[in-house]
């Protein structure tokens, strides 16, 4: 840790905000809320040594804990605690230099050099005022180092010449743009680019509106689920976004019905999906590959319509106006209860006669893909029809669900 | 490698226009509304199966951390608190998505916020990042002013604030728990965990830590699909990654690529290769100062992303790659990270406190030969006397290094300790003509 101790006799005996500050220092104490004040001990502090000529004396601190309600010794602890807080005069211009590891290697030792020579020993302030220099800990912009920062801003990709021309421009009052000081836009490698080269980024196709949020959850099956199909994969760069729509069913449907359980897949929800995703990719292999744009195209060119042959018999109504937990089904949850409520599936016996066909629409109508068969419905359903209790439903039976 | 039309940060460089406008353009606040339309559930839930491991270092999964915070809101309010005190050394990729994808990240603090039902967030910036601070202000004043943030941020019927925040030059307050205490106007000490800061963070209340950039992808991820981000790097590594390599390479340089690529390929795709070729490498700190390095044999095909680092017993830290060729004196480049850590301890735990000086002494001594040999032994013990033994990480992390030093390069402190004794002491520069 570094101990620092503040010059009381530099500092004189009063201080006060200049005018303008007083703006600054309402727009930072807004954000915090009622009864937090303190929060806005360092915003100030760094404004008071704005006001204070680049350090900050004892009454600049006293100031700040008069504003804030604070005792003056908390706003001491975190003035001499923060080294951004300079407790000694500055130069007009204060050099902090980087000296840690990458900065090193890239030479900050001879930009040291020049301090030395052009303003004096660490932490002096040269005989003009103008300028002054202490070495600081990594800045944050180590891949354009050697780099110091001049008062507020970076100044990056230094040499031994560069430097110190701009230490003589600042010196004599000159302007000098801040950034790096070689041929080099910001963070990019110097000589080109290696990446970001598509124009296609750029172009605004990318503003485009979604036509579908991928694993966007079961949609009712009124609207949404046409909503939710990729129509048309030309002229989308954004295929991306579509990608794995196909995987629409994924998400939290199916997370509400196995999170709570044991079941079949796996448990856990990061494992579970990585475990999950793997044998979809199996089950997918003789339609397309994982990510690829045709998954998307093959899986809305299967989709059935509801007035398909292959659509299971459906129920105006539950028999004798009460329907059947189909929650008790591992893999059916709340949403896709409704959804097959509002199909007309009511009652386990229904689910448990699809033959082929039927099996085949519902998937691919909810764009299951395959999951009726990976869970089992069927068999868990005759089981449930004939009054039985599956492994699972006999540990849900009367829980109640309520994610949805 | 990872190819332009998956990356994340389009604007990495700043080649194109920032201001919500540009942003726009490129993608940003697409469909911000239909994200959030499916719930909280749904988006922690993308973001699990996403794969997605915070960025700041740990590498913990993030959105198993949001499901972390309480379900409901009861009488305390949710804070998201974005961590963007970038201060490990070697790390500089949370300033580029700052200054040129801001508002990349200011829609995934509305969906992060979203998520763990806060209303407001605080992003908390290293005070130096004065560029960074004005540009993000800006940016967010755009948003209010769209009506993207705010009360019914983008149409959603949320409200939420954003609200910017600074230190003051302590790297310690990139701890999370030491941020949460700078942000309540106090010195950055780490808390004592538990309480957790999902429990009990900001003013008391729930509040989850994120790094910038785990945030900021956050909403492409949402867009894209989390099988689209699952696609880039290894099993449990997944997606893409901002890398940071700087050192001795020819162009030194940010880059956004998939995880798991190899460091070799990372270093001459990108940076133009190691100063002088590969053949010139000595040693690279794979992932910001506080991992071990790793020598050159290892370096030559190991992969970036967590579990590869782990096996070799260093780690993927922040994905900051500092590259040392032949010339580089690893000694006194540790001793100079020693120094760092020395600095930089917040003076709580003795172990550390005291420990980083100690430490760093003995390696400027040992930087000149100037030593024992029985130190070495004694450095390595001491190491492991303030690994594990403080409140926070940076006492491993001031520990790892050194042992990361030790485990590669014992024999040229040892030869250095031989020539001074001999009296021919080591010369800074010397040996590059001895090779």
């Amino acid at each position: 840790m570094s101990v620092r101790r503040f010059d009381l006799e530099a500092g004189g005996t009063s201080f006060s905000f200049k005018s303008e500050t007083e703006s600054k220092i309402g727009f930072w104490l807004s954000k915090y809320p009622e009864g937090k004040k303190r929060s806005a001990v360092i915003p100030l502090l760094w404004l008071a040594q704005k006001d204070n000529a680049g350090w900050l004396s004892e009454p600049a601190m006293r100031a700040v804990a008069e504003r804030l309600e604070m005792a003056y010794i908390r706003v001491y602890e975190v003035a001499t605690f923060y080294t951004m807080f300079r407790l000694q005069p500055v130069g007009e211009w204060h050099v902090q230099l980087c000296g840690t590891t990458p900065c090193m290697l890239r030479g900050s030792e001879t930009l040291k050099k020049v301090c030395e020579r052009k303003i004096g020993k660490i932490g002096a302030v040269s005989a003009n005022g103008k300028l002054s220099w202490e070495e600081v800990e990594c800045l944050g912009a180590c891949v354009n180092a050697p780099m110091v920062q001049i008062n507020d801003y970076y100044y990056e990709d230094l040499s031994e010449e560069s430097f110190t021309k701009v230490l003589n421009d600042l010196e004599a009052g000159k302007q000098v743009e801040p950034g790096p000081q070689v041929d080099r836009i910001t963070s990019a490698p110097i000589g080109g680019l290696t990446s970001l080269l598509d124009e296609t980024l750029y172009d605004g196709s990318r503003a485009k509106s979604l036509s579908s949020i991928p694993n966007a959850p079961v949609p009712e099956p009124s609207e949404p689920v046409e909503k939710a199909r990729p129509k048309d994969n030309a002229g989308q760069p954004n295929e991306a976004s579509k990608e794995i729509s196909g995987a629409a069913s994924k998400a939290k449907v199916e997370t509400a019905g196995e999170k709570s359980v044991n079941s079949t897949v796996g448990e856990g929800a990061p494992k579970a999906g990585f475990g999950k995703t793997k044998s979809f990719d199996r089950s997918r292999k003789s339609t397309a590959s994982l990510g690829g744009a045709g998954a998307s195209k093959s899986a809305s060119a299967a989709k059935p319509t509801l007035n398909d042959e292959r659509r299971p018999e459906a129920l105006a109504e539950p028999r004798e106006n009460e329907k059947d937990d189909l929650k008790r089904v591992s893999g059916i949850g709340p949403k896709i209860e409704g959804v097959l409520n509002k199909l007309g599936i009511f009652h386990f016996d229904q689910i448990a006669r699809w033959n082929r066909d039927n099996v085949a629409w519902v998937d691919g109508y909810l764009s299951f893909r395959g999951r009726i068969d990976r869970e089992q419905w069927i068999s868990q359903a005759k089981v449930l029809a004939s009054g039985g209790d599956t492994q699972f439903s006999s540990r849900t039976t009367g829980v109640k669900k309520d994610e949805g | 490698m990872l190819l332009d039309k998956d990356r994340i940060f389009t604007n990495l460089y700043g080649h194109h226009d920032w201001s919500l406008e540009g942003a726009k353009k490129r993608g940003a606040w697409n469909s911000t509304k239909e994200l959030m339309q499916f719930g909280p559930e749904w988006i922690c839930d993308q973001i699990k199966d996403s794969g997605l491991r915070g960025r700041g270092g740990a590498g913990f999964p993030t959105g198993l951390k949001w499901t972390f915070m309480p379900k409901e809101v009861r009488d305390r309010p949710h804070y998201l608190v974005v961590n963007a005190d970038e201060s490990e050394p070697g790390t500089c990729k949370d300033r580029d998505i700052m200054r040129h994808d801001p508002h990349l990240l200011i829609e995934g603090c509305l969906i992060a916020s979203f998520a763990m039902r806060a209303n407001a967030c605080y992003i908390y910036l290293r005070g130096e990042y004065i560029f960074e601070r004005e540009r993000l202000q800006q940016a967010i004043d755009e948003a209010y002013a769209a009506g993207l943030v705010g009360k019914n941020a983008c149409g959603s019927g949320w409200d939420f604030d954003v609200y910017v925040h600074h230190g003051a030059g302590a790297y310690i307050c990139g701890e999370e728990t030491a941020l949460l205490e700078s942000l309540e106007g106090k010195k950055g000490q780490p808390r004592l965990k538990p309480p957790f800061p999902a429990n009990a963070g900001l003013y008391g209340c729930p509040t989850t830590v994120n790094n910038v950039e785990s945030i900021a992808v956050a909403p492409t991820i949402l867009r894209r699909g989390s099988g689209w981000f699952k696609k880039f790097g290894r099993e449990n590594n997944a997606g893409t990654k901002v890398f940071c390599i700087s050192g001795h390479v020819n162009r030194p340089c940010n880059v956004e690529e998939e995880m798991s690529i190899p460091l070799k390929t990372l270093l001459e795709t990108h940076c133009g290769g190691v100063r002088g070729g590969w053949e010139n490498l000595k040693a690279v700190i794979p992932g910001g100062s506080s991992v071990p390095m790793l020598p050159k044999d290892i370096c030559d095909d190991v992969l970036m992303d967590f579990d590869a680092l782990r096996e070799v017993r260093s780690g993927l830290g922040t994905a900051a790659v500092i590259v040392m060729d032949k010339s580089t004196d690893v000694i006194q480049a540790i001793a100079r990270i020693a120094y760092f850590y020395k600095h930089e301890s917040c003076g709580q735990c003795t172990p550390c406190r005291e420990g980083t000086g100690w430490m760093w002494r003995v390696l400027t001594r040992m930087a000149k030969g100037e030593a024992e040999s029985a130190e070495i032994d004694m450095l390595l013990d001491v190491s492991t006397q303030i690994e594990g033994h403080t409140i926070c990480a940076l006492g491993d992390a001031a520990a790892w290094p050194i042992q990361g030093l030790i485990r590669h390069f014992r024999s040229e402190i040892e030869e250095r300790i031989t020539s001074y004794r001999i009296g021919r002491p080591h010369v800074q520069g010397g040996t590059v003509a001895a090779e």
